[in-house]
């Protein structure tokens, strides 16, 4: 009797410990939210000034800033032009004015400072802009005299704050799971302390609480009587042997296919950022798939295109790399200004080109023929249908089994557009009425004949 | 002895079940290994592929430039250099050899949509989505500058400020085609006719008929999303005189 109780309150007691736990990490999980909700609600935004001392509009010259003069400047930093912090204290406004307005014009002139800063910038022309009144270019230099933001710098330390608080997820998870661990033990050890004051006090007031089991020789062990059950050996055998042959084809299926097959790469390239945030067109980098059998891995010029100018990703961007994926974006990009030889300092290629070695993720043996172009330009495929959502993908991988069954379960069902191709008209209508009159597949045109792929 | 035991099996368990709560966002399963290959020299081949590292090679890499002097088949020489000058005699005597039919354009409307209008916009005016969301800035509109044929072309082949070269993601002839397109862009910025285009009968088509007001149909569709933030995006622009001109006139 006495024995039973107290096997019952064992359960209880971790029952009750076990919701006590539960019900904590709920509401540290609230707090979680509750705080980093209140940081992202503090603002972060440094507005430039309104007012300034040359009586510019700062916010009307950063748009005019950003549409006219931020292909070659920057702020506080050397881009193809100089940076642009302060220029008002390098140099005279009406200067300015005329520079601006046609800097040819001023260079020609034999302008000795204009003469310097052409040459010094490689002799490169800086358009002209007659349309930028003088209240224009006054509204620009107001802007470009703002004292660079406090926040950007703030930023970093402020996520820093959050990662340390446990803001992020994996964090908390992590310190719960150690919490929780920690109470178990404690309930545990407490568990064998009562436990053992309990049957001390039992054995005190002459309770029995060990029962010798009486008819325990008669009974035969478990497992002879499994052997004796002789239908019970058979269903169990041939349970097995169904389950082991599942695992056994299984595996045997999974020879030479690399689906969900994901290599770390040597730059932490983000189609999720590039294809998936900014939207750029899958053939933008992979251009080759146009036209050729490969899709082609972008040479690093193409990656050059918009990186010259985009040294550092958005702030927002970087927490989220190093909160979610524990990336750091901004010494990827470093990576690749390092592998093309890319000088910010000097904005050329100064350095040695070191080639990166991408680790190969799609790769058909040689029996089978692909053509990128067969399928993205005369079949307009779309890339996703067999590539899968990379525009989510923040680590690209293998999304189809590129297995034959797979191909020609494809061909099968795509029907092929035909509409626009009068030669073969006739005979594709013919082809169709044989069919029974319904739209033709890839493989009524003979995309499931062997020597398609196969030679 | 059962009773030592069950609390030990019940707390593994629930650290067993929470261990497991935290991933399992994607639907494939990434892996770092590849599976099992069988033959695998039908996967690894004896001959050099693609992008493959081979010692035999300078720098270890497959992938070579041509031998000095050798050229593909179908290139030609662009023998206006990347500087001032080379940028000012394009301008001035490169004209485009591609004849603008309706094939030609539609390329280059593709082709444009690829390459440029991620920061030209799908309309020329500049504001592309990365300008949009200000990753990439300073990108002017076709009309603000003044361009012909031979300066597009030139700045595609060798790029001018903060934008690259195209040279390696285009053939010539579709460089040429996205020209024939940036010019019909910059016609409908600047409110004027469009260039005729002759279509497939090589009859030609004045862009007022229908066929040429089809081009410019199927852009206005395709970027319907497009169109409505440009209206917020163009308030700041310089160029919105001549945007609404263009609205207008269509």
């Amino acid at each position: 009797m006495i024995k039973k109780k107290l096997h019952l309150s064992t359960l209880q007691l971790f029952l009750a410990s076990l919701f006590l736990v539960f019900s904590m990490m709920g509401a540290q999980a609230q707090e979680d939210a509750t705080t980093s909700d209140a940081e992202s609600a503090t603002p972060v935004e440094a507005t430039p000034s309104e007012s300034d001392t040359s009586g510019g509009n700062a916010t009307q010259g950063e748009a005019l800033f950003k549409a006219n003069c931020a292909s070659c400047h920057k702020l506080y930093k050397k881009a193809v032009g100089p940076a642009l912090f302060e220029v008002t204290k390098r140099h005279d406004r009406e200067w300015l004015y005329e520079w601006i307005k046609n800097s040819a014009a001023l260079i020609a002139t034999g302008d000795a400072e204009a003469l310097a800063i052409y040459n010094e910038y490689n002799q490169s022309n800086m358009n002209a802009f007659p349309g930028l009144s003088n209240q224009d270019i006054d509204n620009i230099l107001a802007y470009t005299d703002t004292p660079k933001p406090v926040a950007t710098t703030a930023a970093p330390v402020d996520g820093e704050a959050a990662a340390g608080g446990g803001g992020t997820s994996s964090m908390t998870n992590n310190i719960v799971l150690g919490a929780l661990a920690l109470v178990l033990i404690v309930l545990i050890v407490v568990l064998f302390a009562v436990n053992t004051t309990l049957k001390r006090f039992a054995t005190a007031n002459g309770i029995q609480t060990e029962f010798e089991e009486e008819d325990r020789t008669e009974r035969t062990p478990i497992w002879k009587a499994f052997v004796q059950n002789q239908f019970l050996v058979l269903v169990t055998a041939i349970f097995l042997l169904l389950a082991s042959a599942y695992f056994v084809y299984g595996a045997l299926m999974s020879v030479g296919v690399d689906q969900g097959y994901a290599p770390v790469q040597p730059i932490h390239y983000s189609h999720r950022i590039h294809a998936g945030v900014s939207q750029i067109d899958c053939k933008y980098c992979h251009s080759s798939a146009r036209e050729s059998k490969h899709s082609g891995i972008p040479s690093l010029n193409v990656c050059m295109n918009c990186h010259k100018s985009i040294a550092e990703v958005a702030d927002g961007t970087y927490q989220e790399g190093i909160e979610e994926y524990g990336i750091d974006y901004n010494k990827e990009i470093q990576k690749l200004y390092s592998a093309t030889g890319w000088s910010e300092d000097e904005q050329a290629f100064v350095g040695e080109e070191q080639p990166v070695r991408w680790v190969r993720i799609h790769n058909l043996p040689d029996l089978a023929y692909f053509n990128h172009a067969q399928h993205v330009t005369a079949g307009n495929i779309a890339c996703q249908t067999c590539h899968g959502p990379v525009e989510e993908m923040e680590v690209m991988y293998q999304y189809s089994p590129l297995t034959m069954g797979w191909c020609i379960n494809c061909h099968r069902e795509t029907n092929v557009d035909l509409a626009g191709n009068g030669y073969y008209e006739e005979i594709h209508k013919e082809l169709s009425e044989k069919r029974g009159g319904r739209q033709l597949t890839v493989a009524d045109l003979g995309g499931i004949e062997c020597g398609k792929c196969h030679y | 002895m059962n009773i030592y035991l069950k609390p030990f099996i019940y707390a593994a368990c629930t650290l067993l079940l929470i261990s497991c709560g935290d991933d399992g966002t994607k639907e494939v399963d990434a892996k770092s290994n590849r599976s099992f290959q069988y033959f695998p020299n039908m996967y690894e081949s004896v001959g050099y592929e693609a992008y493959q590292e081979g010692a035999i090679f300078p720098g270890n890499m497959e992938a070579q430039k041509p031998v000095d002097g050798t050229v593909s088949r179908g290139w030609m020489p662009y023998e206006y250099e990347d500087d001032n000058d080379g940028y000012a005699s394009a301008k001035a005597n490169l004209i485009n050899p591609v004849p603008l039919t309706e094939d030609h354009l539609s390329n280059g409307q593709a082709l444009y949509g690829i390459y440029c209008a991620i920061c030209h916009g799908a309309k020329g005016n500049g504001v592309g989505y990365l300008v949009e969301t200000e990753k990439i800035l300073g990108v002017p509109s076709y009309d603000a500058r003044e361009i012909t044929e031979g300066s597009i072309y030139h700045v595609m082949y060798h790029g001018i400020n903060y934008m690259g070269s195209y040279a390696s993601q285009t053939s010539i002839e579709e460089r040429w085609e996205i020209v024939h397109f940036v010019e019909a862009l910059r016609a409908d910025l600047m409110g004027v006719p469009r260039k005729p285009v002759m279509d497939k009968d090589g009859k030609i088509v004045m862009p007022e008929s229908g066929a040429a007001q089809q081009v410019t149909d199927s852009s206005e569709t395709t970027n319907v999303a497009a169109d409505s933030t440009m209206t917020t995006a163009a308030g700041n622009a310089p160029t919105d005189p001549q945007d609404q001109q263009t609205n207008d006139g269509q």
